[in-house]
């Protein structure tokens, strides 16, 4: 199949390897990935924080360059839930039928990449070797707006190689919240202070998620106590196979 | 309009109001044990409740259809209240409801009716007893009683525990979650003078039943709120776990109900319905102990005087805004509170207002027409977990993001800090030319703020992520920086061709570049 991939603003800015994994796993599962560098964001910050007008650009621009697309994937459930739940109340709100029938037709072809693995290309062992104790943060967006359930959960399983560890309380959310981090920021720290606490007992020396932001808010915790737990979007864990294990995060 | 939500026109941030909580180690295990227990109690009770999906949508339903035709059955229920011998009186806003209720209290009491009634012990005298009403903590009934000389006793238990700890309410069914037993021990020491009480549970329910039952029997005025209002036969409905709440419902011979005209629901047997999702999603029972539902009055059995005080104070300015409106399907259960990660940190006292939590910081700002407590809708980190518990499924994210929006666009000067940055970063996102460009800058100038590859100390704003985490430094190559290499090194492996779309083009339709 030929996939538009959407990486996001972020990963494309601050986690570059996230969206690597991406590519080297759909490629090695056979399928042809494109990158259209006219992408930016979803326009979710200025969404949730307020700033309803200042998305709507970002919307039509979205929708601008996936509208061909066969099938856009895009490696965080939160741009997804922003796409997905907010794109058509917005769309409506312009009275624009052009756009209102443009973003109907796009969001049955924008999928999340755990779901476009598991529930489009109906795969669940992608080959993938990752010999790591392992823990996984089902993030917010994940369960509560995409309903993804176990299905990145799934997908682990499979990994050879892994010794995957369930995290207490795995569906609480870890306090980043996007700008929720920034303006509760001491709100935020006690919520992530009982994250890191989940995680650290597992004993895990890689905790991932769906969603690079929310690791970049625990991980950036853990690594402020020096806790001697990486960080590795679920993309990177099923990237690296037996024969090639590049891809491993700087992080 | 006056609205007094509590606390709230002078409360500080929540951010602010949020900090001595935080530090507070007692209160926030006293929270945290709570929350969990009834959390894992509603679990169970919820999980074997099999269409427990469907009856959230009937709860949904019912209450939107009761909000679009609210004028009607607010008028069906004075028709049928009045008919079984209730009044009902009208209040556009708290100082008319005060006014109201200080009025009835002082025409039933022989102190300041000098007719028939003078000396009268079947009437009141200046006191009243209280119950289940957050409503009058909403509008600060207590206060404008105790201008007017009438002592308000509270007889939930919970509230007796907040009233004699001088205390506020920091949870919408539990209010005195925030102190466990050996505080209330020290509460009930000091002020019912028992200085050899100790925290046995047992020893502390009784000194309460003590306490409570001599003003039961003595307090001839009782206050009350309505969890519902039934519009068919003008019915007012209760329920509560202690039994305080139906002996100060049956014992008085005055009872004044304070409710906000969104409690009112069609039918009787809608009951049915809310029955079930109330008790599960508030105490995580399958049936709440005590349910007491009365029509009008009856000779000889029960308070001989009930008047229903209807009350506006900004609700019918929310249900003008259609967005913001599904906030007054509230059944006041507190299933979002205990489920909340926000609230489990800080308990109720930092949304300053007698409504906290989730529901708390979207009621709030909106009875306050967003005037005040503008840092509650950013109280959330839109987890979702309060939709998903909600059992009238008020999709509580949703309204807290319009909210933000509303603080924006009517509330934020277009030179805030933040007003700011966001229109800056939406101009970069805007355009693929500024984007790379910022990408770039932000990789070129980071040096004097990277620490051996780590940002550890952010100035302005974004010190508030530094102060408990790093981040990593922005890294050498962009993503799409590697993905353009790719291709000129590999061409065969950066799979077909793009199908770019002119930047022009794209630029036309957004209006930029």
């Amino acid at each position: 199949m030929r996939v538009s991939l959407f990486v996001t603003c972020y990963n494309d800015t601050l986690f570059p390897a996230t969206g690597q994994a991406v590519v080297r796993l759909l490629e090695r599962l056979g399928h042809a990935v494109e990158f259209d560098p006219e992408q930016t964001c979803c326009g979710q910050m200025h969404y949730n924080t307020g700033y309803q007008t200042e998305a709507m650009p970002l919307l039509r621009r979205f929708v601008e360059i996936y509208q061909d697309a066969e099938a856009v994937c895009v490696p965080s459930s939160s741009c997804v839930a922003m796409i997905r739940d907010h794109y058509p109340k917005m769309a409506a709100e312009q009275s624009d039928p052009g756009l209102i029938r443009a973003v109907d037709e796009l969001l049955p072809r924008v999928y999340e990449l755990t779901e476009l693995l598991v529930n489009r290309f109906g795969v669940e062992d992608v080959g993938a070797y990752f010999p790591h104790r392992v823990t996984y943060h089902a993030s917010c967006h994940s369960l509560r707006s995409l309903h993804l359930g176990d299905v990145p959960l799934r997908l682990l399983r499979k990994v050879r190689g892994i010794d995957l560890v369930d995290l207490p309380n795995i569906d609480r959310c870890c306090g980043f919240g996007g700008t929720f981090a920034i303006k509760m920021g001491d709100v935020s720290a006690a919520m992530l202070a009982e994250k890191m606490k989940d995680v650290e007992n597992t004993g895990a020396e890689v905790i991932t998620a769906v969603d690079t932001s929310c690791l970049m808010h625990i991980f950036g915790g853990l690594h402020r106590q020096r806790a001697g737990v990486r960080m590795a979007h679920i993309a990177e864990i099923l990237a690296p196979t037996e024969s090639n294990v590049v891809g491993e995060t700087r992080a | 309009m006056t609205i007094r939500v509590n606390e709230t026109e002078n409360a500080p941030s929540f951010q602010k109001a949020a900090l001595p909580l935080l530090e507070d180690a007692q209160l926030r295990k006293n929270v945290r044990h709570a929350t969990d227990v009834i959390t894992h109690k509603r679990g169970i009770v919820v999980g074997e409740t099999p269409d427990w999906q469907e009856l959230r949508s009937a709860g949904s339903a019912i209450k939107a259809h009761t909000l679009r035709y609210l004028d009607e059955y607010l008028v069906q229920f004075e028709k049928a209240c009045t008919a079984a011998g209730g009044h009902v009186h009208w209040a556009s806003d708290a100082d008319e409801a005060n006014r109201i209720i200080v009025g009835l209290v002082k025409q039933y009491s022989p102190q300041h009716a000098n007719d028939r009634r003078a000396g009268d012990p079947e009437y009141g005298g200046n006191e009243v007893i209280k119950i289940k009403t957050m409503t009058s903590e909403e509008i600060g009934l207590n206060e404008a009683l105790e201008r007017e000389g009438i002592r308000a006793h509270e007889t939930d238990l919970a509230e007796v525990i907040v009233q004699l700890g001088g205390d506020k309410s920091s949870h919408i069914v539990a209010p005195a979650v925030h102190k466990n037993r050996s505080q209330v021990r020290q509460i009930f020491r000091e002020k019912m003078n028992l200085p050899d009480l100790t925290d046995d549970p047992e020893e502390l329910t009784a000194a309460a039943r003590r306490y409570l039952r001599e003003k039961f029997l003595r307090v001839k005025v009782g206050i009350c709120g309505a969890n519902f209002l039934v519009a068919d036969n003008g019915s007012v409905c209760i329920v509560e776990s202690e039994g305080n709440g139906r002996m100060c419902l049956t014992l008085p011979n005055v009872l004044i109900s304070i409710a906000g005209i969104e409690k009112t629901i069609p039918r009787f047997e809608d009951l049915e319905v809310f029955l079930q999702l109330l008790p599960r999603s508030a105490t995580g029972e399958r049936m709440n102990p005590y349910n007491s539902v009365w029509t009008g009055v009856r000779a000889g059995d029960g308070p001989q005087h009930f008047h229903v005080v209807l009350l506006d104070n900004g609700r019918t300015g929310i249900l003008a805004d259609k967005e913001g409106r599904q906030t007054l399907q509230c059944i006041r259960c507190g299933a979002c509170l205990n489920t909340c990660p926000v609230y489990r940190q800080t308990g109720g006292h930092a949304y300053g207002s007698s409504y906290s939590g989730p529901i708390g910081a979207i009621v709030t700002p909106q009875l306050l027409q967003m005037r005040q407590a503008q840092s509650l809708p950013y109280a959330s980190s839109l987890c979702g977990a309060c939709y998903e518990v909600c059992p009238v499924k008020i999709n509580i994210p949703e309204v807290l993001i319009h909210l933000r929006g509303r603080v924006v666009r009517e509330q934020k000067s277009a030179l805030d800090p933040e007003a700011v940055a966001m229109k800056t970063a939406a101009m970069v996102f805007t355009s693929r030319r500024r984007f790379e460009a910022a990408q770039r800058l932000g990789r070129i100038g980071q040096w004097p703020l990277v620490s051996h590859g780590w940002f550890r100390n952010l100035p302005g704003m974004l010190g508030n992520w530094t102060r408990v985490r790093d981040l990593r430094e922005l890294p050498q190559q962009t993503f799409r920086q590697w993905w353009k290499e790719r291709a000129k090194q590999k061409p065969q492996n950066a799979g077909p061709a793009v199908p770019l779309r002119s930047a022009r083009r794209i630029a036309q339709d957004v209006g930029h570049d």
